[in-house]
């Protein structure tokens, strides 16, 4: 049963595009498939899930295919392309029906490609990585299930669906990160990402509710079209609660402030799921909640509208990108390294959202997931092949990169891109986004992003200098072939230079024993010597199911950002995505400084004047265009990111390489300068949130709490229960004693009498107070019934 | 009202065929016990198969209307007939009844509560069947409440004879309580009979009828009907027998009350108070919001104290009606549709929750949360179906618990229009926190229960069997008790057959619920129109 007509458009739609609804089913049934049947099939439902994932990956490639043709098609003649949508009847109510489908518009294609591409990558990776694992079935069973959840969301047509997909990749988070549960830490950590994200998802619930109330629809694309053409500007205050409700949810499923804090404990789960949990699903899903109904947020927290300075998601994005940045440079695992490092780029992405650049924060969902995922899979090479299944960077790691050239090669490209060096991939992203809010006028979070770049490079260059340089130690001095004996002197030093750090020991300490734990089913002496042959050119390297994607991802982590270079006034992602975001593009450019736009904006031009897209003729907000790229106004940044650079690279060698150089005064200042400490114990106990939702919130609502609830009930209501009974009870002896004995007839006994009669079958198994009791209640009743009776005469 | 009288044998033949069952087992000595259990499963198999048959032949494009009617004269001196019908209402509810019977008597087969005597047992099972059943088909207040007591005493025995320790004093409860609601709800159900004429007490003439009586005499009507109901539901404040009850039940019990039973008082809102009164609901809904929320709330609260399983899962109960009645006092269509779904919902959920804690504490006589500890290390399976069906009934879409509460709460917020909107709205944001104490209690029961590492007690190697005698409830443990490790051993055939339609029934309602929103859907509109003309 189809719901409404297919949305086709004015041009027909292709194969691809009109089945891509396939796409996330695939995985779906290769989940159950890999569930019932895994361990029968010779590799273990392994191959299950990833032929399922490239069949996947093939149609999101046709369907990104056809989809360029179709803005090609559009465009100019027709205006912005239109999504194509198809619906079945999923649930209905009052005659109302929800569905269940597909919303193909540029968005949605971008991740679709991502994801699949990703998740394909990520399967081949932990073929080898998770190689004679307890669960190794269970495990792709689960991480098949979370690639399908997250397609799911990102196809979806209406609200609800994309709830599914949302709760979904909850479900694959708990069962991931807790994939090692017979250790309490990491089935903690499960706990905590599940139910963290479940406070957040509250304001899902909520907001969805708000949505249907002030809509009368669940449907994306009607809830965009109605507020872009200012349906909703009647109950404006309604539609600001609604958006802050619906944010609540991104702040939890995309780790902003304050809600951060489980991303850094999901690290316990094995590495291929942090790095797509990290990279294109899960984390990235409250961003892309905002991008998806985006003009819900753009007019109901009034983004840029004139003078405006500050809004929520600014704000909160704003704010974790600085926190978590500083929380990064507190961390021995390189896994956090780069938890917090994800952190603090989805408050990129959100502050992006806040500002009004659109674009240029889904341009960053797509190169951050790249070189993100890169560099997860990196860290797990490492810990697969030099580190012993260890990620402490101090302890185990160092000078690793002569025998790891793919991995510190791809390492390395990755760290650039993340740090926006130009020309690698996320330079365009980023830069485009701390460009928008000195255009748009968002002066305080132009300073967060340069500042933000800053200490990304700063961090990045102290992990890359710990991980890949200086002397080998522990593990890695194993695996180098360098005597053992000079290991611990670094670390002993480093321990005292930054001071505090005994403080969170026991953080890494954990991830440790996780992924030691999780992989001693296979030994751990022969890994290098592993059951793969490693790539060709790379001997020494991983074997070639994690070398490989790592290189792929390489690659891409320099080349994924050539789709749209503002520096060389090339816009052809935003072209392609520009009709998901629900509003047009105002390309007159009046806030920006910058004159006229070239080649791109009259071909813009043409769109609007054609005006055949009654949606969007009709939209009476917009958002602005992005800014005239200038070498001028991106200087700044770029001459922070090589500073951050230069003094973390001074700093890293003078601390953790005891070289006498420029900084050499500044080592040991965190023992030395009580603030420093101060500082530094702020940021290792993670600015306390930690402690005050899990020892102050959560113990307070799961035992005072709870036991006072309980207490109230045994004391109280069941108290009052009791006392009723027994009440009933002497009352009917003396009853029985004073009014039975001597008044015979009447209305309370006739009918006690009955109730007694039948009563006596009970007596053989029972005391025999029912009858008594059950004679007083029929009593009360009939007595009860003449009483209204009467009264309501 | 317009009714459908085909084929309307069926609804007699499927209510009453689990009496032939008890009649034939009266005349068969109690010691041929597999022969009995035999009877139990036929009869309730037969049953389930009239049922089913039921399902075939209902016709699901109109589905509002009541199916195989039949209006006979029955106690003609108070003008109550014998009136029975079927329609998208009542259908899922009848049909669950009769499926969850079925399992249940299958599950028997190798899970005999300790005190024995599968005779009794079973042919109480049997009439409690007929009682349920009844309920959903009756469509005569008399007959009504006639089937509803019919229920109240094979549950009483089933307690206070095959329950836990503490079963006299639960049973007792169990029944004063769901006694004393009766009571009130007959003095309802005599006011309104006079109220309307005193003509007859079948649904259609009250439904009529009811909407005339004025605003005050409603409220008061609907007090004494809310009450009883509110005591089977049960809503906070009478909510404290259920957890006595479902505590000291045989699992048998346990499901049959979470699944069914409970639901006769939600129904009974829906189907009886709701329609017959509608100014009186619209008077009462504010208060049913709320005290379902604070049963939301209050009953996870009750739930995170907790320290024994079976326990836990009773106070769950309290919570997950209260999204029940959340939905129904929004007096909307989405929102009674929610709560029609949200009672099979929790009866499915529930039931299968109530079996993995009956098996667990079959294996390890106990169900104490400190104890148990890494139940998927030595039972992998039976750790799996706690997990799904914790997962269910936290309200992950995708299973069957999703569709009884989020559109719980998208109704809540969008109330019918005569009921305080900002009340329903707070209630709403309230509601939504219940949703994250589920996730709260639920994963750490399956935290604490299911990962981690069997503690040394069960892990077999101790040798010390003496604390295990002395919790020796079970009569089937002390047959392998020489055998340590056979104690404990996976989920085996006669759970895999009992349990099955459960999950895939979770599942499959969870995947697409379209199925049973689709029968509902029309009988529901069809309702809340007939209210909304009700209230001025």
């Amino acid at each position: 049963m189809l719901l409404g007509a297919e949305t086709d458009g004015v041009v027909t739609a292709g194969w691809f595009l009109q089945n891509a609804w396939l796409i996330p089913v695939i995985p779906a049934i290769a989940f159950f498939g890999i569930l019932f049947f895994g361990k029968k099939l010779p590799r273990g439902g392994s191959e299950l899930g990833l032929i399922s994932m490239v069949a996947a990956f093939t149609i999101a490639a046709g369907t990104a295919w056809q989809w360029v043709d179709r803005v090609h098609a559009y465009s100019p003649e027709y205006g912005e392309a239109e999504p194509v949508i198809r619906q079945w009847t999923w649930w209905q109510s009052g005659g109302t029906e929800f569905g269940i489908g597909q919303q193909i518009d540029g968005l949605s294609v971008t991740m679709l490609l991502l994801v699949a591409f990703i998740s394909t990558l990520v399967l081949v990776y932990s073929t080898e990585y998770v190689r004679g694992d307890r669960r190794y079935t269970h495990f792709f069973a689960s991480i098949t299930l979370f690639s399908a959840g997250m397609l799911t969301m990102v196809i979806a047509p209406n609200m609800v669906q994309l709830i599914l997909g949302w709760e979904i990749m909850g479900l694959c988070s708990f069962l991931l990160i807790g994939h090692w549960w017979e250790e309490q830490a990491n089935s903690r950590a499960a706990l905590k990402a599940f139910f963290t994200v479940r406070v957040g998802d509250m304001g899902l619930l909520v907001g969805t509710a708000m949505l249907l109330g002030i809509f009368g629809t669940l449907d994306i694309l009607e809830i965009n079209q109605l507020t872009a053409e200012g349906a909703a500007d009647d109950s404006k205050n309604l539609l600001m609660w609604t958006a802050v409700a619906l944010f609540i949810a991104c702040i939890g499923k995309s780790g902003q402030f304050p809600l951060h804090t489980w991303l850094p404990d999901a690290m316990a789960g094995p590495t291929p799921v942090s790095s797509l949990l990290h990279s294109s699903t899960m984390v990235v899903a409250g961003v892309f909640l905002v991008a998806r109904i985006y003009p819900v947020f753009y007019v109901g927290l009034d983004i840029n509208v004139a003078g405006q300075q500050f809004n929520l998601i600014a704000v909160i994005g704003g704010i974790t990108v600085l926190i978590a940045a500083l929380l990064a440079f507190v961390q021995d695992d390189i896994k956090k390294v780069l938890a917090y490092s994800t952190v603090s780029q989805l408050g990129y992405m959100m502050m992006s959202l806040g500002i009004g650049a659109w674009t240029a924060a889904v341009f960053h969902i797509w190169t951050h997931a790249f070189f993100k995922c890169c560099l997860f899979l990196a860290a797990g090479s490492i810990s697969h092949t030099a580190s012993h299944h260890s990620f402490d960077m101090k302890k185990d790691m160092g000078g690793i990169w002569r025998k790891m050239p793919v991995t510190t090669g791809a390492w390395i490209a990755s760290t650039a891109a993340l740090c926006g060096v130009p020309y690698f991939s996320g330079f365009f992203s980023k830069d485009e986004i701390i460009d928008s809010a000195r255009a748009y006028d968002y002066t305080v979070f132009y300073y967060v992003g340069i500042i933000g770049a800053f200490m990304t490079t700063a961090y990045m260059t102290r992990a890359t200098y710990l991980t890949f340089f200086g002397t080998p130690r522990g593990a890695a001095a194993h695996f180098m072939g360098v005597a053992h004996d000079t290991s611990h002197e670094v670390h002993g030093h480093a321990a005292d230079a930054v001071g505090a750090e005994h403080a969170d020991d026991h953080l890494p300490e954990h991830a440790d024993a996780h992924d030691a734990h999780g992989h001693d089913a296979h030994g751990h002496d022969d890994h290098h010597v592993s059951h793969s042959r490693p790539l060709p050119f790379a001997k020494t390297d991983s074997p070639w199911q994690i070398a490989g994607p790592i290189l792929v991802l390489g690659i891409l982590a320099v080349s994924a950002g050539y789709i749209n270079m503002p520096v060389h006034k090339f816009y052809w992602f935003e072209h392609q995505t520009e009709s998901a975001i629900g509003l047009p593009i105002a390309h007159e450019e009046e806030k920006s400084a910058d004159g006229g736009e070239g080649a791109e904006a009259a071909a813009v031009e043409g769109e609007e004047a054609h005006g055949g897209d009654e949606a969007h003729s009709e939209a009476i907000y917009s958002v602005p265009a992005p800014p005239k790229f200038k070498w001028v106004n991106a200087a700044p940044g770029l001459i922070l990111v090589a500073l951050g650079f230069a003094i973390s690279l001074g700093m890293s060698m003078a601390v953790f390489g005891r070289r006498k150089n420029l900084f050499a005064p500044f080592v040991g200042l965190t023992r030395r300068n009580r603030i420093a400490r101060g500082g530094h114990t702020v940021l290792v106990k993670k600015y306390g949130l930690d402690s005050l939702y899990e020892n102050i919130i959560v113990r307070a609502v799961a035992y005072p709490f709870a036991k006072a609830a309980y207490w109230f009930n045994q004391n109280v209501i069941d108290a009052v229960v009791n006392g009723a009974g027994r009440s009933g009870k002497l009352t009917g002896e003396w009853i029985y004693r004073n009014v039975d004995q001597r008044v015979v007839d009447g209305a309370v006994n006739a009918s006690g009498l009955v109730a007694s009669e039948s009563g006596h079958a009970l007596q053989p198994v029972q005391s025999g107070k029912v009858n008594q009791y059950g004679a007083l209640l029929f009593g009360a009743a009939a007595v009860g019934a003449i009483v209204l009776i009467l009264i309501n005469a | 009202m317009e009714v459908l009288t085909n084929d309307n044998w069926i609804l007699t033949v499927g209510t009453f065929l689990p009496l032939v069952g008890v009649l034939v087992m009266l005349f068969i000595p109690a010691v041929e016990e597999t022969l009995h259990k035999q009877i139990a499963i036929v009869t309730s198999g037969a049953t389930l198969a009239v049922g089913i048959w039921t399902l075939v032949l209902f016709d699901y494009d109109q589905s509002e209307k009541l199916q195989f009617w039949v209006d006979e004269e029955w106690i003609s001196v108070i003008r109550s007939g014998y009136t029975i019908g079927l329609d998208g209402i009542s259908l899922p509810l009848y049909i669950l009844s009769m499926a969850v019977t079925f399992l249940v008597a299958i599950y028997t087969w190798d899970n005999m509560p300790d005190a024995g005597n599968p005779k009794s047992f079973l042919m109480l099972m049997m009439v409690l069947q007929v009682g349920m059943a009844g309920s959903f088909i009756a469509q005569d207040l008399i007959l009504f409440f006639v089937f509803f007591e019919v229920v109240l005493l094979p549950m009483y025995f089933m307690i206070g004879v095959w329950g836990g320790e503490q079963r006299q004093y639960a049973s007792l409860k169990f029944f004063l309580y769901t006694m004393f609601g009766s009571a009130l709800m007959l003095v309802a159900f005599l006011a309104l009979f006079f109220q309307t004429d005193a003509v007859s007490f079948g649904f259609a003439h009250l439904m009529d009828a009811g909407a005339l009586i004025d605003r005050d005499t409603q409220i008061w009507i609907f007090a004494g009907m809310f009450v009883g109901f509110a005591v089977k539901v049960p809503m906070f404040p009478f909510h404290t027998w259920l957890p006595d009850a479902h505590t000291q039940a045989p699992t048998q019990g346990s499901v049959i009350l979470a699944a069914i039973l409970l639901k006769l008082g939600t129904y009974g809102f829906v189907r009886i108070a709701i329609p017959m009164l509608p100014q009186g609901a619209e008077a009462w809904a504010p208060v049913i919001g709320v005290l379902a929320v604070i049963g939301i709330i209050y009953g996870a609260l009750g739930c995170l104290a907790q320290t024994d399983m079976k326990r836990l899962i009773a106070f769950s109960s309290v919570a997950h009606m209260g999204f029940v009645m959340l939905g129904i006092s929004t007096l909307t269509s989405l929102g009674i549709n929610a709560a029609l779904f949200g009672m099979v919902a929790h009866g499915l959920i529930t039931g299968m929750l109530f079996f993995v804690a009956g098996s667990i504490k079959h294996r390890y006589h106990t169900l104490e949360i400190k104890r148990l500890s890494g139940l998927l290390i030595q039972m992998p399976k039976m750790g799996w179906i706690l997990g799904f069906a914790a997962m269910a009934s936290l309200g992950l879409p995708g299973l069957a618990g999703f569709w009884g509460e989020f559109p719980a709460i998208l109704a809540a917020w969008n109330p019918h229009p005569a009921l305080n909107q900002d009340l329903f709205r707070t209630l709403t944001v309230i509601a939504a926190l219940g949703t994250v104490l589920a996730a709260g209690y639920l994963l750490w029961l399956y935290q604490r229960t299911a990962f981690g590492t069997p503690s040394d007690e069960f892990s077999g190697h101790d040798s010390g069997h003496g604390g295990h005698a002395a919790h020796s409830l079970s009569a089937a443990a002390n047959h392998d008790h020489d055998d340590h490790e056979s104690d404990i051993h996976d989920v085996n055939t006669i759970e895999w057959i009992a349990w099955t339609p459960f999950l895939i029934a979770i599942l499959v309602l969870g995947v697409y619920p379209q199925l049973m929103f689709e029968v509902m859907d029309p009988a529901v509109t069809q309702l809340v129109e007939r209210v909304g003309a009700g209230i001025p």
